[in-house]
């Protein structure tokens, strides 16, 4: 895949079905997108960063990029609904309620057209509620969730001094601007097992990372094209 | 040979399309060939021989389910029908996915008789898709040994 100098997405798609993600990954990848698949939402969270668990070398995961926890960025997840053990909803909450990921459009894909499903999906936050079989035409749709988060990361490039934060374990996830004051990005305390509270007296403007939510670095990715 | 090829885009222009009025395909194939380009020049093939793997394995599962002496456990066959019905809608297969609807409502209505004649049917009608899709893919091979382009056959 040319690394071209516009803007290229990339997509986590959430699939049980080998079928259904052979189709997406396609529809994706003809729509200009950089796509990752996974099976689950577990494997979905832990691509994300929101969960440890299944490893590296693990026999059952199917996804087409390793789960590693580099810095990648997703800008778009897609998702069914219909899966065993964590439906497309379940993901769709945890990452809604993750202060790192919530951001993240989340689109829900369901063979059935059920109301109450939809309208519960939407509520909870999604974007989008596709009726399979997904099409060309609807990922269309998605450009402009997707472009919303791009911008919004590379503002906050802008923004940011390149200070690293120096302890590993001390990291911190910037807010977005409506959240906070829309001139400056405090440090915020995050609610994860590992963080530490960081230096939030200083009024420097400045960048903890955590490992799902860091500067586009495009060259380093390793999913399917 | 010009005559040879036009011939064979004909044969095969024809026969498409006839698969489409029999009601063989519906435009989610159409769909499916739209994906299909240079970076991706078996997908249709690789997505259609998925779907046929998969019809062996489900059917598999519902025939086993209903087999069972005693009480049969129709939400079980419900799941694979369900399943079914997903993948035959994704690729276009039109008969076999309205079949999975009438089958679909047997299930939840707890019809043996039903089940067990649905399953015979989509049995037969994805074996019969099956074969069409081959003669089809057959053309094409032919058309382009012949030295020609497989022709984008306009569905109205």
């Amino acid at each position: 895949m040319v690394m071209a100098a516009e803007p290229q997405f990339h997509v986590l798609a959430v699939d049980d079905s080998l079928f259904d993600r052979k189709l997406i990954e396609r529809l994706l990848q003809k729509a200009s997108c950089q796509v990752t698949t996974v099976d689950s939402g577990y494997k979905a969270l832990e691509f994300l960063g929101l969960r440890e668990g299944v490893e590296i070398n693990d026999p059952d995961a199917v996804s087409t990029s390793p789960v590693i926890h580099q810095e990648v960025e997703v800008n778009l997840i897609i998702t069914d609904y219909c899966m065993p053990s964590m439906t497309g909803y379940d993901l769709l909450k945890e990452v809604k309620e993750s202060s790192a990921c919530k951001n993240i459009p989340v689109v829900i894909m369901s063979s059935e057209n059920v109301p109450a499903r939809i309208s519960r999906c939407l509520e909870e936050g999604a974007e989008e509620f596709f009726l399979k079989p997904v099409r060309l035409a609807d990922l269309n749709k998605l450009k402009p969730h997707m472009m919303k988060t791009k911008l919004k990361n590379q503002k906050l490039e802008e923004i940011e001094t390149p200070s690293k934060v120096e302890s590993g374990t001390v990291a911190a996830v910037v807010e977005p601007e409506s959240e906070v004051e829309p001139k400056q990005i405090y440090l915020q305390v995050v609610q994860q097992e590992e963080q530490t509270v960081s230096n939030n007296k200083r009024k420097s403007v400045e960048e903890g990372l955590s490992t799902h939510r860091s500067r586009p670095r495009f060259e380093g990715i390793t999913t399917a094209v | 040979m010009d005559a040879l090829v036009a011939q064979l885009q004909m044969q095969y222009r024809n026969y498409t399309v006839s698969l489409y009025q029999q009601g063989f395909l519906d435009d989610q194939f159409t769909e499916l060939k739209k994906l299909q380009d240079d970076a991706s020049p078996d997908f249709v093939a690789e997505v259609l021989s998925l779907f046929f793997e998969d019809c062996v394995k489900l059917i598999g599962n519902m025939a086993r389910a209903l087999d069972q002496t005693g009480t049969v456990d129709f939400s079980q066959v419900g799941a694979s029908v369900h399943q079914l019905k997903g993948s035959s809608s994704s690729v276009g297969a039109k008969r076999v996915k309205g079949l999975c609807i009438t089958f679909k409502e047997y299930c939840e209505a707890n019809n043996y008789e039903g089940c067990v004649r649905c399953l015979q049917q989509v049995d037969i009608e994805f074996k019969a898709l099956q074969t069409k899709l081959q003669d089809m893919f057959n053309l094409e091979k032919q058309i382009i040994q012949a030295g020609g382009k497989v022709p984008q056959v306009d569905i109205n």
